[in-house]
């Protein structure tokens, strides 16, 4: 951590949830909705970064390794089928060496037209430690890796395993970047302030309903994680008559589409997709349409709440 | 940290380390078992030795954590092996079950009774190292680590009269020697690599091995102990995996496996061996059910894919 470690992110102002210029999606839709199956790489044996270590064993780490490779090998298959019965076409958080490594995968969901976005390289190089250049090049590489194995280039960032410097979403605007996954501060698209002025929002992902965190972190039983997407589906869909919303639910090959976990994603994803007023989306297709018709008109009322001295910073 | 942390010495086609190919599992034939039957059902009972007196680095889950002598866990984990385990048999010969039953070399010396009952079963053995003290983990030496291997199915064969062909490391912990060193010892399969839902080829030094996937997530100590899950949700766990498995063998035209990887001192409780019991009457009273050991298991695989029987893809 450099000596000016800052006490807040510094990437938005503060914006009260009420009062907000309404938002409506296509179809006068009152949710947007977007699933992100993060698709990733683990190296069995990564270059040791002194901040963060990989692995929780000594080499070779086989459980851990292992199990993310079953979602590869098997969990991707699963949720593809999935999430084609329910008419959704996923936003991919990519390492982008899975592009070399499996290029199988992608090919399979570029037939679909799946949108790519940009995780980083592996998913076992944290940017902790990394000097601006080194950031630099490895996001560049990221995209330009995308941009050649999908003819397209990524639209959004995740970093590596949530792994930050202080300029990371500064660098990923002056790449080309229109909108970042790893800010949880809202349910709503917002702007951000980046050192280089470009138009740059954050998209609502989620941690709440990721499926890592609610299976390895808050260690719930699969029918819970189901009704918590439920629950939160509901007050979203409920909020979202007001100002429309966004939920996007996170996923992992080797999480979700495990055999005793797949039944309860399913009954969400159908209830969630049964509802009629959701915009069933990619995310670059909801940060795309928020930036043609609603990035101004926020900000310019975020600037006239702080002007009038009602939002503090 | 490296001087370039950008620097990706694997960052190619398939997988980053030599032990095996990369090969989703659509793209791989999946027969059917025997006589057809489409989802094989290995349950995997642990037979475990705690020692009081711990003094390894590296404590594998279920060991000590309380100062000596912790009477509390060693009494607990013994439970398992006096009480829990017969109240498991029952269950099995109730409801048609053939278990596969990994061993601590040193509980099978220790009590004699109750390798004596298994025998007389007929149930199929397999190594599970020396005791639950001796886990196989870096920094052990390979001269050391092929000493502990020898002497661990040494004795297990010595003192059972069987082949044993298979192999579950403590744990579930391997260095970077371990499938050669148990395969240089006439282990045919082994069961710590959680990558896949059908055995698959696993390169070693003396040999390839099957890899035979052993869940984890489905783990009953996994399930209960470290997500503190409810008894009555690793049950309905057990059986959404068992629909999901047998209808993607059913569509697939092939087979898959279920596997549970299950500790008398866990589920042979009185307060949790009843949702077990149902868990097992669920799956067998599913038609296509083919309750097996895990050799028979990657025996009935090894020959379809020989003669490429029904292999579908």
């Amino acid at each position: 951590m450099s000596a000016a470690a800052r006490e807040d992110t510094g990437y938005y102002d503060y914006w009260a949830y009420e009062d907000r210029p309404r938002i409506v999606w296509p179809n006068g839709a009152r949710l947007a909705f977007w699933v992100a199956p993060n698709i990733e790489f683990y190296e069995l044996d990564p270059p040791a970064n002194p901040q963060r270590a990989a692995w929780p064993q000594p080499y070779p780490a086989v459980a851990g390794y292992s199990i993310r490779d079953y979602g590869n090998r098997v969990g991707h298959m699963r949720q593809m089928a999935l999430l084609d019965k329910y008419g959704i076409r996923g936003s991919i958080s990519l390492s982008a060496a899975l592009c070399e490594h499996h290029p199988e995968i992608i090919a399979m969901c570029r037939e679909r037209e799946w949108e790519f976005f940009s995780h980083g390289i592996y998913n076992t190089r944290y940017t902790y430690g990394m000097s601006e250049a080194e950031e630099r090049a490895m996001i560049l590489d990221s995209m330009d890796t995308i941009e050649r194995h999908t003819g397209r280039r990524p639209a959004g960032y995740l970093a590596p395993a949530l792994s930050h410097s202080p300029v990371t979403l500064d660098l990923f605007a002056e790449l080309g970047g229109i909108y970042s996954c790893d800010l949880f501060h809202d349910d709503q698209p917002t702007p951000l302030r980046v050192r280089g002025g470009q138009r740059m929002i954050s998209l609502p992902y989620s941690l709440e309903m990721n499926d890592t965190i609610a299976y390895v972190v808050n260690k719930i039983e699969p029918r819970r994680y189901g009704q918590n997407i439920r629950d939160c589906f509901d007050r979203l869909y409920a909020e979202g008559a007001r100002s429309g919303t966004v939920m996007c639910v996170p996923t992992h090959n080797y999480q979700v589409s495990c055999p005793h976990r797949l039944k309860a994603f399913e009954e969400s994803l159908d209830y969630i997709t049964s509802h009629p007023d959701v915009w069933v989306a990619t995310g670059r297709e909801i940060a795309e349409y928020y930036l043609a018709n609603y990035h101004d008109a926020a900000a310019d009322d975020i600037a006239r709440k702080l002007q009038r001295g009602a939002h503090g910073r | 940290m490296d001087a370039d942390m950008n620097i990706y010495p694997r960052r190619g086609y398939g997988m980053d380390h030599d032990r095996y190919d990369w090969q989703m599992l659509i793209h791989r034939p999946t027969p059917a078992w025997p006589g057809g039957k489409q989802l094989a059902l290995w349950v995997n009972v642990n037979l475990q030795f705690f020692p009081m007196n711990p003094a390894s680095k590296t404590r594998l889950p279920g060991s000590m954590t309380m100062p000596y002598p912790d009477l509390r866990h060693f009494t607990l984990r013994d439970y398992g092996n006096r009480v829990g385990i017969y109240r498991l048999l029952e269950a099995f010969e109730r409801h048609g079950v053939k278990p596969t039953v990994a061993m601590s070399a040193r509980l099978a010396e220790r009590y004699p009774y109750l390798l004596e009952r298994v025998l007389k079963r007929g149930d199929e053995l397999i190594a599970h190292g020396w005791d639950m003290d001796s886990p196989h983990v870096a920094p052990l030496a390979p001269d050391a680590e092929a000493e502990l291997v020898r002497r661990s199915l040494a004795r297990l064969r010595a003192l059972s009269g069987q082949r044993v062909r298979g192999w579950l490391s403590p744990g579930r912990l391997e260095t970077a020697a371990t499938p050669d060193l148990i395969a240089a010892e006439g282990i045919e399969y082994f069961c710590d690599w959680v990558n896949d839902d059908m055995p698959y080829r696993f390169r070693t030094d003396a040999g390839p091995l099957w890899a035979m996937p052993l869940s984890n997530e489905l783990d009953d100590r996994f399930i209960l102990m470290d997500n503190l899950h409810s008894a009555e949700s690793y049950m309905e766990q057990v059986m959404d995996a068992c629909d999901l498995l047998l209808d993607e063998a059913r569509t697939s035209g092939g087979g898959r496996i279920l596997a549970l990887s299950v500790h008398p001192w866990m589920l042979g409780q009185p307060h949790r061996i009843g949702y077990f019991e149902r868990a097992l009457a669920y799956i067998m009273a599913q038609p296509g059910v083919w309750s097996a050991s895990a050799g028979e298991i990657a025996d009935a695989y090894a020959a379809a894919i020989d003669t490429g029987s029904n292999g579908s893809v």
